[in-house]
């Protein structure tokens, strides 16, 4: 008598499962639709769950509201400077850490470790001040260049290095007269390009995503990076809501791809603290 | 430049010393271009100070100056010159001040609403998966994770209309399955928490169930096997095989809700306009630190508050550490 229950048990799960998976991508559906859907449309009883024929005319308006694609562009373009600094940045030093002996290397590393504990909201006024005194405010650099050397970017370099770069190739080439540059750049980074790989997809996402740090410093609409654009055409009255949807969705858009291509290295990246 | 050096990377490790030495056709070349050669001393400390100078100019710098600013009274529009030392002043203000506490009750309310559903529902959820065929824990597992990745903002915007009262598709559903009149969710204190709080879980809930997943794999399966053999329940095994094994990752994950909680921003900040909303019931102290400063313009007393906190977070995290701790040192 005791298989019944359980198999009955086993079909609970699945079905508890699969639906709250349901409710983990609906948000997603909805967006899509909703960005297909006239404002009016959206807030009927019952609410639309099919796409409209909308788009265009959102789109309309959406490039009207906002210098829609200078937003996405520099979306684009700070998380691709920041994306490419990083990896400059987490593999010179994360290869340094793992491989190269240097005096104070043990305490130079725990204070590395130590930075990732303070909490985001203590850097947000007096960043701002920073900014300011070095006349950032309103200007891209200030989102890219203060993370540029994240400390969980070279910690997981590091650990990766530590499995993947022989030491005995980098004594070998130095024997050989190569330089500590050039140990780096043609021995070191070819090895580390799996690590690279996810480091790069992580900090392009939390870039692209970053929604403080743009709120602090931008200043001007034409400059705003996409999350700040669209929180800009949300109003308490009047909102474009068709037109807000397609925004969301189009600024959700490039992660899906990602996500689709990459999930396992998405996701074993973002972990990858925990795990290690 | 030094040519002789790539068939080494090519070739791989044995090859390594022969290829620089015998098989390259141009000799090393003795100390060239001395000016481009970082010498092997200095090279590490030249390769990790990125890190150190940009942490000391955007993150040890502002935060010395903000400990210096929580005890002056300013307004950065009026300069430098403007700044007035009031002592402990603004610490007693935002002791005294109604809505840092409300603030920073909402913070921890809304950190453990949503935090502690997260940690129960993804343990069972890795129990789950990791029982499944490869294929389907990879899919299953890559729907729940999802929300992780995408942005704050977009899915904020998202849930806002989702939530709204007269049309939103939740009080709909709501209406349609169990015929609960519609819910003001947005406008009401208890119903913007509850919002907020539901965002929260559904973004974070995939990432712990990752993290659990990740621990699971590490349990010896002989563990059960074993367990099996003697008649131990399934209920037993999860609670004397699967529970403990699990226990280094929980702390990990419950301090990483506990220090993320607190610093709960993006959800209630687009879902009440950067305002708070109503009686101020979505103001984490995140939201109120920004309004201190950019809204009311006291960088002072925000400065005051943002090391209050700090307190907070830092008390709280040890407390997670003791609590695991005090579990183990009772287990061993």
């Amino acid at each position: 008598m005791r298989p019944a229950p359980r198999a009955l048990g086993r079909l609970g799960a699945h079905a508890l499962v699969a639906a709250g998976a349901l409710v983990m991508l609906a948000p997603f559906y909805f967006m899509f639709v909703f960005a297909t859907q006239a404002r009016g449309d959206i807030f009927q009883l019952p609410p639309p769950l099919f796409f409209g024929a909308e788009l265009a005319g959102n789109f309309e308006i959406l490039t009207t509201r906002l210098p829609f694609w200078r937003n996405l562009g520099w979306s684009l373009y700070v998380a691709l400077a920041s994306t490419l600094l990083t990896l400059l940045f987490c593999s010179l030093a994360g290869y340094a850490f793992a491989l190269l002996e240097f005096r104070f290397k043990p305490a130079l590393f725990a204070l590395l470790m130590a930075t990732l504990l303070l909490p985001s909201f203590m850097g947000m006024i007096p960043s701002f001040l920073v900014m300011d005194a070095l006349g950032w405010i309103d200007q891209h650099r200030a989102l890219y260049v203060p993370g540029a050397a994240s400390a969980f970017g070279i910690f997981m370099v590091r650990q990766y290095a530590l499995g993947a770069v022989p030491r005995d190739l980098i004594e070998a080439a130095r024997l050989d007269g190569c330089g500590e540059f050039g140990i780096y750049w043609r021995i070191v980074l070819p090895l580390l390009q799996p690590v690279l790989g996810t480091l790069g997809l992580v900090t392009f996402i939390g870039s692209w995503n970053n929604f403080m740090a743009p709120l602090v410093v931008l200043r001007s609409a034409s400059n705003y990076t996409l999350p700040l654009a669209l929180r800009s055409l949300q109003s308490p009255v009047n909102t474009e809501w068709g037109a807000l949807m397609l925004g969301s969705a189009i600024a959700t858009l490039p992660l899906l791809v990602l996500y689709a291509l990459a999930s396992r290295r998405l996701i074993a990246g973002l972990t990858a603290g925990a795990v290690k | 430049m030094n040519e002789h050096v790539n068939p080494v990377a090519a070739a791989g490790l044995p090859s390594a010393r022969a290829a620089g030495t015998a098989g390259s056709p141009v000799p090393p070349q003795p100390v060239p271009r001395r000016r481009w050669r970082v010498s092997p001393r200095w090279a590490p400390y030249l390769f990790v100070a990125p890190f150190y100078l940009l942490f000391a100019v955007f993150g040890l710098f502002p935060l010395l100056f903000s400990l210096f600013l929580a005890f002056h009274s300013w307004e950065p529009t009026s300069g430098l010159a403007a700044m007035r030392w009031v002592g402990v002043e603004n610490f007693a203000f935002a002791l005294d001040d109604e809505w840092f506490w409300k603030a920073l009750g909402n913070t921890l309310w809304l950190a453990l609403a949503s935090g502690l559903p997260q940690h129960l529902v993804a343990l069972g959820l890795a129990v789950y998966l990791q029982g499944l065929r490869p294929r389907q824990r990879d899919l299953t597992s890559g729907a729940y994770f999802l929300p992780y990745i995408t942005s704050t903002v977009a899915v904020a915007i998202m849930f806002s209309s989702l939530f709204s009262t007269d049309f939103g598709l939740v009080n709909a559903l709501l209406g349609a399955i169990a015929g609960i009149a519609p819910i003001d969710w947005l406008g009401t204190p208890a119903g913007l928490q509850a919002a907020i709080t539901f965002i929260v879980f559904w973004r974070f809930v995939g990432f712990n169930t990752m993290l659990y997943l990740a621990a699971l794999q590490t349990i010896p399966a002989e563990l059960y096997e074993a367990a099996t053999l003697d008649g131990a329940s399934r209920w037993r095994q999860f609670l004397h095989i699967t529970l403990p094994g699990l226990r280094p990752m929980m702390y990990f994950g419950v301090t990483l809700s506990v220090i993320g909680g607190l610093q709960l921003f993006e959800e209630p900040f687009i879902l009440t306009g950067g305002r708070g909303g109503t009686d101020q019931a979505g103001m984490t102290a995140a939201v109120y630190l920004y309004r201190m400063a950019f809204d009311f313009n006291d960088f002072g007393g925000a400065s005051a508050m943002s090391w209050l906190l700090c307190g907070v977070v830092a008390l709280l995290t040890w407390t997670t550490n003791r609590a695991f701790a005090v579990r183990r040192a009772g287990r061993a």
